[in-house]
């Protein structure tokens, strides 16, 4: 095990030679530079999926719970729509089938496709935490916001929705480390992402290991450093009394 | 089953000792036994039936070769077991001593030389491009700003970086996941063309719904000798190989051998790849030789 090779990431990509200083100049390019360019398609990819899931999941999460059937049963068909189908599937139907129905998406490039794919697909998960969160809150709250005379719109902007992300904060941040993750899948697809990198990097270097090690070292990084913002949030937002609130 | 798997691990052990003894002959007459690896998939040269059966070209040169091994031996028996290696794992397990014989897909270039040795090449894979055949497409020099697709893992991604740099030619890549994955984006319109390993091409091309829709053109992106592959600094064990596939070479039998693989139904679907031996594995066989890739970029 003593034979390892981080020097691979210095190597040049065209002709394997290494690069004095570790990063490329005048359209060199070393592994290092790929490695992080592919970091920030990665990030890219999940942050971006991470908006669109946020807003339509709290959308379908809302919509399961107000008194009109119709609505309900739109965010209820929303939600086991896109979690009842494997992510890498949602990938493909979104690149091959979709364009293929709707000619006009083929224009689009396969980074807004897999973002949206990724983002529905996430946006189910949140719809259902978002929904756990509002039934959580005592009945009453909503009949109190009707009774001071507040629209529904208003009931839910001023009295429910603020408690219920609050409660939810958790398990949203287990959802948006998720996100990170699940973004590999953009491989599939001919996103230049970590996971593509890995193995392409793999073959053309045979140093397999290092790249790895890397490679999850930044997924691992990635990801703890959205559960930190997430508990900064937490910390941040909390009301003493309320759940989660104690300290 | 426990006794069996006792003996799998002294095996084991023995040939571990064996690895830095570094006489695979001594080795096999020693054990009775000796082991192939294998591919999985790798296109009609090694895979598997299932059942823990495999064949291919490389297969069955190298059942042959170990055949006149266990002549050369004087072994009334030889066991062949089959070990399944990847891409990733096969030049570790051929150095560790778990596989004697390497009957897959690998390229013989420079940097394997240092860990591995080659038996001659047996063939001689020419990287090409498939496009549609309607599209007009003749020459790579025409695929400036198309979508060029290929497959994530494998040497013709670096192939296609090294032309672009090299041509200034610019083209929009599109990565499939697996070869089938890369067919389908041509076949869908996705990429205007699909480079890969002219093999793998015929394959693809073999199996489509239409496979006169899709042709090969344009000239020969990178020319990369597929061998045999066995532990390095083994000169005894190299020369048996060698000396076996020669004969094959020389009294055509390699040309039959390939023919019933490349151009006859195979198993299990009964599918024809197609493909006749190109000129640099004609070559090969006329003049065995063990150079590594980076002679044939020279030329």
């Amino acid at each position: 095990m003593a034979n390892w090779d981080w020097q691979v990431f210095c190597k040049n990509t065209i002709d394997g030679e290494v690069i004095p200083r570790c990063l490329g100049s005048g359209g060199d390019i070393s592994y290092l530079d790929w490695m992080l360019s592919a970091w920030g398609w990665t990030l890219s990819v999940a942050l971006l999926a991470l908006v669109v899931a946020l807003l339509l999941g709290s959308l379908m999460g809302i919509l399961r719970t107000v008194p009109h059937k119709g609505l309900v049963l739109l965010g209820n068909a929303w939600t086991e729509l896109f979690r009842n189908i494997p992510l890498l599937v949602q990938v493909f139907l979104w690149y091959h089938v979709l364009p293929a129905l709707v000619p006009v998406l083929k224009g689009l490039p396969s980074f807004v496709l897999v973002v949206f794919a990724l983002g529905f697909f996430t946006s189910a998960r949140i719809a259902e935490q978002v929904k756990a969160g509002i039934q959580s809150l005592p009945k009453g709250q909503r009949y109190a916001g009707l009774a001071m005379g507040f629209t529904l719109p208003q009931t839910y902007r001023y009295v429910l929705l603020p408690m219920a992300f609050r409660i939810v904060i958790p398990p949203l941040t287990s959802e948006s480390m998720n996100i990170i993750k699940n973004s590999a899948v953009a491989f599939a697809v001919s996103i230049a992402e970590l996971t593509m990198f890995a193995m392409q990097a793999q073959e053309e270097t045979s140093r397999g290991i290092e790249i790895y090690l890397a490679v999850s070292g930044l997924y691992f990084i990635s990801a703890f450093t959205i559960n930190r913002i997430a508990l900064a949030i937490e910390h941040r937002v909390q009301v003493p009394g309320m759940i989660g609130g104690s300290k | 089953m426990k006794k069996t798997f006792a003996l799998a691990l002294a095996l084991a052990a023995t040939a571990s000792g064996a690895a830095h003894a570094e006489d695979t002959l001594k080795k096999i007459k020693d054990g009775g036994s000796v082991t192939m690896g294998v591919r999985e998939s790798s296109g009609a040269l090694s895979y598997t039936l299932g059942d823990g059966k495999y064949v291919g070209y490389h297969v069955e040169i190298c059942q042959h070769v170990l055949a006149d091994v266990q002549k050369q031996l004087g072994l009334a028996k030889l066991e062949i077991k089959y070990q399944p290696v990847t891409s990733q794992n096969r030049i570790p397990l051929v150095q560790n001593g778990t596989v004697d014989i390497e009957c897959g897909s690998t390229t013989n270039n420079l940097t394997r030389q240092k860990d591995v040795a080659f038996a001659v090449t047996t063939f001689v894979e020419e990287v090409r491009i498939a496009v549609k055949a309607n599209s007009g497409i003749t020459s790579i020099g025409q695929l400036n700003g198309k979508s060029v697709a290929t497959t994530t893992g494998t040497t013709s991604v670096q192939t296609l970086r090294k032309h672009e740099r090299a041509t200034g030619v610019d083209f929009k890549e599109v990565f499939g996941k697996d070869h089938a994955d890369s067919f389908l984006l041509l076949e869908s319109g996705r990429a205007d063309a699909f480079v890969m390993d002219g093999a793998i091409l015929a394959g693809n091309i073999a199996k489509s719904k239409n496979p006169a829709d899709y042709k090969l053109v344009g000239e020969v992106l990178s020319v990369e000798p597929i061998a045999i592959m066995m532990r390095k600094d083994d000169p005894a064990f190299k020369k048996a190989v060698d000396d076996s596939i020669k004969a094959m070479m020389k009294s055509g039998e390699i040309a039959k051998t390939w023919h019933k693989w490349f151009e006859q139904p195979i198993p299990p679907a009964n599918t024809k790849v197609g493909m006749p031996p190109n000129d640099n594995t004609k070559a090969a066989w006329a003049n065995p030789n063990d150079k590594p890739m980076e002679d044939y970029a020279k030329k």
